[in-house]
């Protein structure tokens, strides 16, 4: 069996612990979106502002898994400042390290590159997460929240 | 005499296999139980020796498939005090049995504004169904809520049965561990001119069943939580009830007659069963009541009782203030189910650190989401037990339990 220490990564624990941007933001100018996870309840809920297709500010709220919400606040730390596209391709590589196939639905901009390209920095510590397989879907829900919030920042109202 | 859990996990071949290089520490039967080897040798039989379809050939294979079909009907009827065997319903779970009656019998007694009463600590099995029926007939539908200690609050059970149509109730909480007053509940429903639904799903398999003492009118249980396989699930109700209810589904076996015209539907229970039945399912779910009754339901419960006692003493001796036991503390008024949280670890943070000594245990809502919110919290860890967990599987859990804290308590 793999080591729950290849899980629980110190970095990952601290992230836990001690969750980065936590709270709210208004709506609008921000939008909301919230994810679950049906089977053990993780539940994850994104704020997003976007000022010229930068990502001015993120907070997150939720409650869940030391994996769901330590994934959640270093997504939060990772994206903030950065524009959609980059996030886009962010969210493309991180899915790739989780071993799951790019649903094109998920970055409907044509983007340039496999994501390869870009750098995940501390998100790596979730590599272990792999080998854990019941846990990807931990992993993932914030991402997968994010992207539902900016599909709907993006859609004209 | 009392179970020896040592001898009957020889009677389960799941039992031999390693988790991790270690032995296997199943603490997860309240999802499902494991399979003897009499039950896989019923299956395996079935399709080695008779497979064929059943109420359709006249050839010798035929007759045997339809008789062991109705001789399982049979031992299950005997299995929960029924006085007929056409009582008997064969669904693919519980939840298709439950959703039965809300389809047949909801959709044909029920309009706007009918109040029906269920409780707080349901499975979605028992919740969903009667949520369809609110939106598609605006049923009203009405919750008895439970008390600190996880038993049902009846203080307003007569103004919430006020006109009530159908009173719906789990037997055994999956979470709480919670026995339910069932007969008490049965006759207040009477009372008030309703009808008495019972999910049995957790009480079945572990504590003798009389669904005629019981004062029900409906119950529903499901094969793979007591020793039998998945994918069949049974419907019990009266007679007359049965008789005048629509069917279910519409298809082959559930039929008298076909025309362009029309259709005229067969003799209950086959009413009911559309389409070729879980057949081999049917016969290992009689094979799991005559193992079953091999061990006595009334040793099996005392077991429990037992086990459960020293489980509850075990981890809140050990881990005292650290670890929460929802439910009942007296072990004689539930079921061998521990929903616990420790040291605020999310539950799911317990299970996998668990899983490293093969210990299995839930972790989760556990289907029952409204009840989650009443306990204030998003999910649990559950431990529940059955006939091969002894004393040795509640220390392990004890033992393993501790090993969390190296990763979540600074
Ligand atoms: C109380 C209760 N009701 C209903 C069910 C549903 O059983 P099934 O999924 O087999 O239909 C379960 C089991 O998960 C249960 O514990």
């Amino acid at each position: 069996m793999p080591d729950l220490e290849d899980l629980y990564r110190e970095i990952i624990l601290d992230h836990y612990r001690n969750p980065r941007n936590r709270g709210e933001l208004d709506t609008p100018p921000a939008v909301r979106a919230e994810g679950f996870n049906p089977l053990c309840g993780d539940e994850v809920i994104v704020y997003v502002r976007l000022a010229n297709g930068v990502i001015d500010d993120i907070k997150v709220g939720g409650q869940g898994c030391s994996i769901s919400q330590a994934s959640a606040s270093m997504m939060s730390a990772t994206v903030i400042g950065r524009t959609t596209e980059e996030l886009h391709r962010l969210n493309r590589a991180f899915k790739a390290m989780m071993s799951i196939e790019p649903d094109p639905a998920d970055d409907p901009a044509p983007i340039n590159g496999n994501g390869a390209d870009i750098k995940l920095g501390d998100l790596e510590a979730l590599k272990g997460v792999v080998k854990f397989p019941v846990r990807i879907k931990c992993a993932t829900l914030s991402w997968h929240t994010l992207t539902q919030a900016l599909d709907e920042a993006q859609t004209p109202a | 005499m009392a179970l020896d859990p040592a001898a009957i996990r020889a009677d389960f071949p799941i039992t031999c296999r390693k988790v991790h290089g270690g032995r296997l520490v199943y603490l997860d039967s309240a999802a499902t139980s494991h399979k003897p080897r009499a039950v896989i040798d019923a299956i395996t039989d079935y399709y080695e020796r008779y497979n064929s379809n059943v109420h359709r050939g006249s050839y010798q294979l035929a007759v045997e498939a339809t008789e062991a079909m109705e001789l399982a009907r049979n031992k299950v009827a005997q299995f929960i005090g029924a006085s007929r065997d056409s009582e008997v319903i064969f669904a693919k779970n519980a939840t298709e049995a439950i959703n039965l009656v809300a389809r047949t019998w909801g959709r044909a007694n029920l309009g706007p504004g009918d109040p029906v009463v269920i409780t707080e600590l349901e499975h979605h099995a028992n919740i969903v169904p009667w949520h369809m029926l609110t939106a598609e007939q605006g049923i009203d539908l009405r919750w008895i809520p439970i008390d600190a200690n996880g038993h049902l609050d009846l203080t307003d059970l007569d103004r919430l049965l006020d006109g009530a149509r159908l009173l719906s109730v789990a037997a055994v909480s999956n979470v709480l561990g919670t026995i339910n007053p069932i007969r008490q509940l049965a006759d207040a429903a009477h009372e008030a001119g309703a009808l008495m639904m019972v999910d049995a799903s957790q009480y079945t398999p572990h504590l003798p069943t009389d669904v005629v003492e019981m004062g029900a009118d409906f119950v529903a249980f499901t094969g793979h939580k007591m020793c039998g396989p998945t994918g069949i699930g049974v419907l019990w109700a009266k007679s007359e009830l049965l008789e005048a209810m629509p069917p279910f589904l519409g298809g082959g076996e559930m039929i008298l007659n076909v025309t362009k015209e029309g259709f005229s539907t067969a003799a209950v229970p086959w009413k009911f069963e559309a389409g070729t039945p879980p057949i081999a399912e049917a016969v290992g779910l009689g094979a799991a009541v005559d193992y079953l009754n091999g061990l006595g339901m009334e040793q099996i419960r005392e077991h429990e009782v037992a086990l459960t006692g020293y489980a509850l003493r075990t981890l809140n001796q050990r881990y005292g203030d650290d670890i929460t036991i929802h439910g009942p503390t007296e072990p004689a008024e539930r079921g061998g189910v521990l929903s616990f949280e420790y040291k605020g670890i999310h539950p799911h943070d317990v299970a996998q650190v668990l899983d490293r000594s093969g210990v299995c245990v839930r972790a989760g809502h556990h289907c029952a989401k409204p009840l989650m919110r009443v306990l204030g919290c998003a999910a649990t860890s559950r431990a529940s037990m059955y006939v091969y967990n002894d004393e040795s599987d509640v220390d392990a859990l004890a033992d393993a339990l501790g090993d969390a804290d190296a990763f979540f308590i600074e």
